[in-house]
């Protein structure tokens, strides 16, 4: 006959009891969302190149004047059509120097002034163009999903804008109201509002279709009814409860957005129809150098690389962050 | 299926006038004058004679409603006159005299009025009809190729996931999305016409193909835009492709397929890939319209003088009346394929009815 061991004390007897539901590990501390979605977002590697770069071209164009402070419209005619530095590692008797290390254009602008110039407008164009569709974009989707009344006219609205032809309009817009806007705004700012506006308002509707989709189902759910039935008014619900749940799929968009206007004002730009001659942005220089690319390769290889390497690592980011914000991808 | 065929025929109409409105009411609302081109020495009476012969002071509805005449009343008439009388296929038909009218105060026979184009004062659909077969060979040939191209990626690299070939059929096909042709086009040139002198730069339209001597020409200036289009096509559809079988490799009726004793090469031929062209054939019925865009770039950096040429030269020239056309027409496209992907969804699969 075993005697059973009197506990000491009632308290550990309920230690005993409970045991096995004790952690054996230390607990850890609780992990915020975006903890977990940063480390996500790091095992993407072509993602962090993409988000780092961008940064990179982004922190170059901002603070690469202050860096590298020669006027890019400034002439220079005797030091015209330098080549760039690299060309001195085949030929040591090329025109090229440090002075300027992507060479000089047929006046002698330095080309390297006018990538950084041209890559600020083409980079300003691209993010607030992608701002601007995705307020649009946001605001008819939540709307739309949100509002039963107004889902109908406003989806077929959507409908119909991704029923026109959008290179062949943005041409038509540009070029017919190009005038109107550079007497307004002269002819630089003019031509960048009009620009941005109109690619904002063509790029928005995938935005607002995927916008809604979310909100269509996220309003169902349990935390929506509650929220309402405290009495919760319509802004807010959208506010406080709505917004917050679609900001993954927002900025997933968002990154397409970006890619997609830096792509089209470049080609306009190419086209012939974007900013004026003297105004570089990365298209110009592209589209002003084809016609002498035989003598100067460089001249359509550099706009051209800056833009490609660009929006591949928005569409990287783009990719990585879809990967990150998705809760049934992320932790595997 | 077919009452919804004719439901989405019947909305379509709608949607290409709403699409019709914009357009003119954009060309409405834009400053310019067509006259100003007219020398200054031709007398104010005389240029209100031209402006009305333009037609240019009635209301903006009356403009409208006489353009929707000419597009869809008048230049299907034309069109067949010109097929009863000029065609192979329809040739034998008796010749139709729809585009003529008799003169009232003369009595002889005279054509209608048909829209001109203010930039060489000939009917725009003649113009626009001259154009289209460069335009329809390169793009056509293009997405042919970049899809006989796409496929088989596609299908391989979800078969292989992971493997390095589809680590690096996605980074090919993410470099192919982001490098826009207008890099791709001037990119090639430099390459395949400057460096090694292959190819020729530029397209010549005037080539006749007579022989095997002037095909390989033919073929020779075809490579380059085919393939610069080609690209992005084949960026996008192998992306879908590698996504859709992915879904369906992982499906039930796969592992039984495996487990009744099936080759592997039938499983994923004909059971997967079946499947999974079921939403591919509708991306590529809706990426149709977006390639004819693109067309417009491509056109211009290899000089091939397609309706996406033509479309630039008449905005430059503020030549209005073929602006409208040609934007309405790339406008039909998009509907039309936009129409052809969604009754080729519901052909294709069986679950979706949309009654």
């Amino acid at each position: 006959m075993t005697e059973q061991a009197i506990p000491a004390s009632p308290i550990e007897a309920d230690l005993e009891l409970y045991g096995a539901l004790v952690d054996k590990e230390p607990q850890k501390p609780p992990r915020s969302q975006w903890i977990d979605v940063w480390q996500q977002f790091r095992k993407h590697k072509g993602a962090v190149f993409g988000g780092s770069f961008l940064l990179f071209i982004t922190l170059a164009v901002v603070f690469g004047p202050f860096l590298w402070d020669v006027d890019p419209k400034a002439l220079d005619i005797r030091n015209k059509n330098w080549r760039p530095i690299y060309q001195l590692l085949f030929d040591s008797e090329a025109k090229a120097g440090w002075a300027h290390p992507f060479g000089t254009d047929q006046l002698g602008r330095d080309i390297m002034a006018q990538m950084i110039a041209g890559g600020q407008v083409s980079m300003a164009v691209g993010w607030l163009a992608m701002g601007l569709a995705l307020v649009i974009g946001s605001a008819i989707g939540v709307l739309s999903g949100y509002f039963t009344k107004l889902d109908f006219w406003l989806m077929r609205f959507t409908d119909l804008v991704l029923s026109l032809p959008i290179l062949p309009l943005t041409l038509l817009a540009v070029t017919l109201f190009r005038q109107p806007l550079n007497s307004r705004f002269g002819p630089e700012g003019g031509m960048f509002i009009l620009i941005v506006g109109i690619i904002g308002l063509t790029s928005w509707m995938q935005t607002a279709r995927i916008v809604r989709g979310d909100i269509l189902a996220l309003k169902e759910r349990e935390f929506i009814l509650a929220a309402r039935s405290i009495g919760t008014r319509s802004g807010k619900i959208i506010r406080r409860h709505l917004l917050p749940n679609v900001i993954s799929p927002i900025m997933v968009s968002a990154t397409l957005g970006l890619a997609t206007a830096i792509i089209t004002e470049s080609a306009l730009s190419f086209l012939g129809v974007g900013f004026p001659s003297d105004f570089p942005t990365w298209g110009k220089l592209l589209s002003d150098a084809v016609s002498r690319m035989q003598e100067f390769p460089e001249r359509v290889l550099l706009p051209g690389i800056a833009i490609s390497l660009t929006v591949l690592s928005v569409n990287y980011l783009g990719d990585g962050l879809r990967d990150a914000l998705d809760p049934r991808l992320r932790g595997r | 299926m077919l009452t919804f065929t004719i439901r989405r025929l019947l909305l379509s109409i709608p949607t290409l006038l709403f699409i019709s409105l914009v357009i003119f009411l954009l060309l409405q609302l834009a400053p310019g004058d067509p006259m100003a081109q007219v020398p200054l020495t031709v007398p104010p009476e005389v240029k209100q004679k031209m402006r009305e012969a333009l037609g240019l002071g009635q209301p903006i509805y009356v403009q409208y409603y006489k353009w929707l005449i000419q597009f869809f009343w008048v230049e299907p008439q034309v069109f067949i006159d010109w097929a009863t009388r000029d065609t192979f296929l329809l040739g034998w038909l008796p010749d139709t005299h729809l585009s003529t009218f008799i003169d009232p105060d003369t009595g002889a026979i005279r054509p209608v009025q048909r829209a001109i184009s203010w930039q060489t004062r000939s009917p725009i659909m003649d113009i626009v009809i001259q154009r289209m077969p460069q335009t329809l060979w390169v793009v056509g040939l293009s997405y042919v190729v970049g899809i006989l191209i796409a496929i088989p990626i596609g299908i391989y690299s979800a078969y292989r996931h992971y493997s390095l070939f589809d680590q690096a059929g996605t980074f090919v096909t993410m470099v192919g999305f982001s490098i826009p042709p207008f890099f791709t086009g001037p990119l090639l040139i430099v390459i395949f016409s400057v460096s090694l002198g292959w190819l020729p730069s530029i397209y010549d339209t005037t080539h006749v193909v007579t022989d095997w001597a002037s095909f390989k020409i033919q073929f020779m200036q075809m490579v380059m835009p085919v393939m610069v289009l080609a690209l992005q096509t084949t960026a996008q559809i192998s992306r879908y492709m590698r996504g859709a079988m992915l879904d369906n490799l992982n499906q039930d009726y796969v592992r039984t397929a495996r487990a009744k004793g099936l080759k592997e090469t039938t499983v994923v031929l004909v059971h997967v890939l079946r499947n999974s062209m079921i939403p591919v054939v509708t991306v590529i019925a809706l990426g149709m319209p977006a390639i004819f865009g693109g067309a417009i770039i491509t056109e211009n950096v290899f000089k091939v003088n397609g309706i996406g040429q033509l479309l630039l030269t008449a905005l430059f020239a503020n030549d209005l009346p073929m602006v409208m056309t040609l934007t309405f027409i790339f406008a039909i496209l998009i509907v039309l394929f936009n129409l052809i992907a969604d009754i080729l969804y519901g052909l294709l699969d069986p679950r979706i009815r949309y009654d």
